[in-house]
């Protein structure tokens, strides 16, 4: 993985500090070729990875770089699925079953022609992998060597102690996309442990890391305790701790833990992106 | 260890069970649902024991608390049953359809000494315990008006499948969206009292309301604006804000930041003149494990820590959720006079 991972959070109105910087947002990046600008800026500044959920709107991006592959030749996109609004509006409005009926690529019930409903009762890992595919559908022919697991349902799946989901997730994008298997979390001591349990050896997490402990649950200790020990691949995000802290300050905390791989970090303007990008490699590398 | 059973896994109880069976004091006892397809991904994937009947898993199980998140209509029998049975319940929003329900309810839970909470989770948000704490700190000085409003982008087109869709069984953006922030004004601000003048739009749907508006006069003598609409797709998620205007200033809250402005300079408590803008990151609540928001976790939190150390929880009890109940009856009743 690259050191720095640009993030999509600023293309839709994805702000957890401001519903007003929010709606600015979603007006600042109404047009997909904003969001190319941006994209290329990134690109421009040597960065070469694209982290973003898979939002709708990114099939748009996706289309424009299969038109131009020789620009895009280089880029990587690390797709996070799913984008949990869209799934969580539609259970409040259609339920758990008429969702998935909803997202299922094709009609459910043709899907499992057999058995209908009764089958796909009992079928959640042939659900789960097409859940998946219906998901990765917009990145084809796109290099995603990454695949991540949304930090909703990972810690979902962590509370209800479904743990054999992350079993079969692994092995699915192992398998199926030649991938490595992802996973954000906000509880990454938790994850860590459950992971390891399952024999998940090394496994690539993204959470919240920074100075105050924001959305570091379980604490700040336990979270710097398991940077240092822990085998492995960490991510940071939300390093700025949603504002709290001056970029300066908060990228030279994380170069206290020399395994962290990779930051995440999303912007909107070329200068910040660049200026950015250096602070990371001050003090983390290259 | 308490024993914790979840009835209704819809997307309340799939998420309450998350939160709960993370806590380290809990273990859970079971889950009751009637649809096969969440009772088996329990079955396949956990250890825990599954249910479709309520009441079977309370005799089995003997659980000390249950977490009822089923359609707004069966809360009643089901919250009744386990209160007659010596468990303390935290129960989903909104409270009862039918208030003397409520009521009843709440005179039982406090009758057998059991905590009773309710899961309005904004009353965990920092920002708005935050408002709370000023306007009675009177930074605000004189109330004149206030404004509570909810976006969010639910149905936003027409069709419709589930209870959601069906007022009698508590559907509609009043009983959903709107109740949140009945239940916001109510505890930050002043209990509603009087309700003149109410419009229940239908968008999108056909037999529930998509947006409620109303004009109402709080227990404290100000007035204000209830304005609530969930067919917004302008929102990507529900957002919730209180407005809150005095003589000498005014704060805007939501569930990121707290904006206040202030006519003049507040020593005490730090605030300059002109506007102060602070964020959740300086107001959340610490919690242990985090899903969707700390709201969600720190509810369960208090819920269990009140059972506990056997005292009664003053957040969101039975009592307070079945007067945002009546509130939503009196605009119910407004809304049918005009």
């Amino acid at each position: 993985m690259e050191k720095v991972l640009f993030g999509d959070n600023q293309f839709f109105a994805v702000s957890h500090i401001s519903d007003e910087r929010s709606r600015a947002q979603s007006i600042q990046f109404k047009e997909d070729s904003v969001i190319l600008k941006v994209l290329e800026s990134a690109r421009e500044a040597g960065i070469n990875t694209f982290m973003c959920t898979t939002h709708d709107r990114i099939a748009n991006v996706c289309d424009t770089m299969r038109k131009n592959k020789k620009q895009w030749a280089k880029f990587n996109i690390y797709p996070c699925m799913p984008y949990a609004h869209k799934y969580a509006n539609a259970v409040t409005e259609l339920g758990v079953l008429g969702t998935i009926k909803q997202y299922v690529p094709g009609n459910i019930f043709s899907t499992f022609a057999q058995g209908g409903l009764a089958f796909v009762s009992n079928n959640y890992e042939k659900l789960i992998t097409l859940l998946i595919d219906a998901e990765m559908k917009m990145f084809k022919d796109i290099s995603t060597p990454v695949i991540f697991l949304q930090n909703v349902l990972v810690d979902m799946i962590l509370g209800l102690k479904m743990n054999d989901v992350f079993v079969i997730y692994d092995r699915y994008i192992r398998e199926r996309y030649k991938a490595e298997p992802g996973y954000i979390t906000m509880n990454l001591p938790a994850l860590f442990d459950v992971l390891a349990s399952r024999g998940i050896q090394n496994p690539i997490i993204c959470s919240s890391i920074n100075k105050t402990g924001f959305r570091m649950s379980g604490g700040k200790e336990r979270y710097e305790q398991y940077l240092r020990e822990k085998e492995f691949r960490p991510i940071a995000m939300q390093v700025l701790a949603g504002g709290a802290l001056k970029p300066q300050e908060a990228i030279e905390y994380l170069g206290n833990f020399p395994r962290i791989e990779s930051v995440l970090f999303g912007a909107s303007s070329k200068n910040h992106i660049i200026e950015t990008k250096r602070l990371i490699e001050k003090h983390l590398g290259r | 260890m308490l024993k914790v059973g979840i009835i209704g896994l819809g997307k309340m109880g799939i998420s309450h069970a998350a939160i709960a069976g993370a806590h380290p004091d809990v273990e859970m006892a079971g889950v009751c649902d009637t649809s096969s397809f969440m009772l088996n991904a329990f079955k396949k994937f956990t250890s825990t024991e599954t249910f479709s009947d309520f009441k079977e898993m309370i005799k089995t199980q003997h659980p000390d608390a249950v977490f009822v998140a089923t359609p707004t209509k069966f809360h009643f029998p089901i919250v009744k049953y386990a209160l007659e049975n010596n468990i303390h319940v935290f129960c989903e929003k909104p409270f009862c359809l039918k208030c003397e329900e409520g009521k009843a309810l709440a005179e039982l839970a406090d009758k057998k000494k059991l905590v009773n909470q309710v899961g309005y989770h904004n009353r965990f948000i920092g920002t708005f315990r935050e408002m709370k704490r000023l306007l009675q700190a009177n930074v605000l000085g004189e109330l004149v008006h206030f404004t509570g409003e909810a976006y969010g982008p639910v149905v936003v087109k027409e069709k419709g499948g589930t209870w959601r869709s069906k007022r009698e069984e508590g559907g509609g953006c009043l009983y959903d969206y709107a109740s949140h922030v009945l239940n916001l004004i109510q505890e930050v601000i002043s209990r509603p009292v009087k309700v003149n003048g109410t419009l229940l739009k239908s968008i999108y749907s056909h037999d529930v309301e998509d947006a409620v508006f109303a004009l109402m006069a709080l227990q404290n003598g100000i007035s204000g604006v209830l304005s609530i609409n969930w067919s917004d797709e302008t929102y990507r998620k529900m957002s919730t804000s209180l407005t809150v205007i005095g003589k000498k200033g005014k704060i805007i809250c939501d569930a990121t930041e707290i904006k206040i402005y202030l006519k003049e300079e507040n020593k005490r408590e730090h605030l300059e003149k002109g506007w102060t803008i602070r964020s959740i990151a300086e107001y959340a609540i610490p919690v242990n494990y985090y899903l969707r928001g700390e709201e969600y976790s720190a509810q369960i939190d208090n819920f269990i820590d009140c059972i506990k150390s056997g005292k009664q929880s003053t957040i969101n009890t039975f009592e307070q959720a079945q007067y945002t109940d009546r509130v939503i009856e009196m605009i119910l009743s407004e809304a049918k006079r005009a």
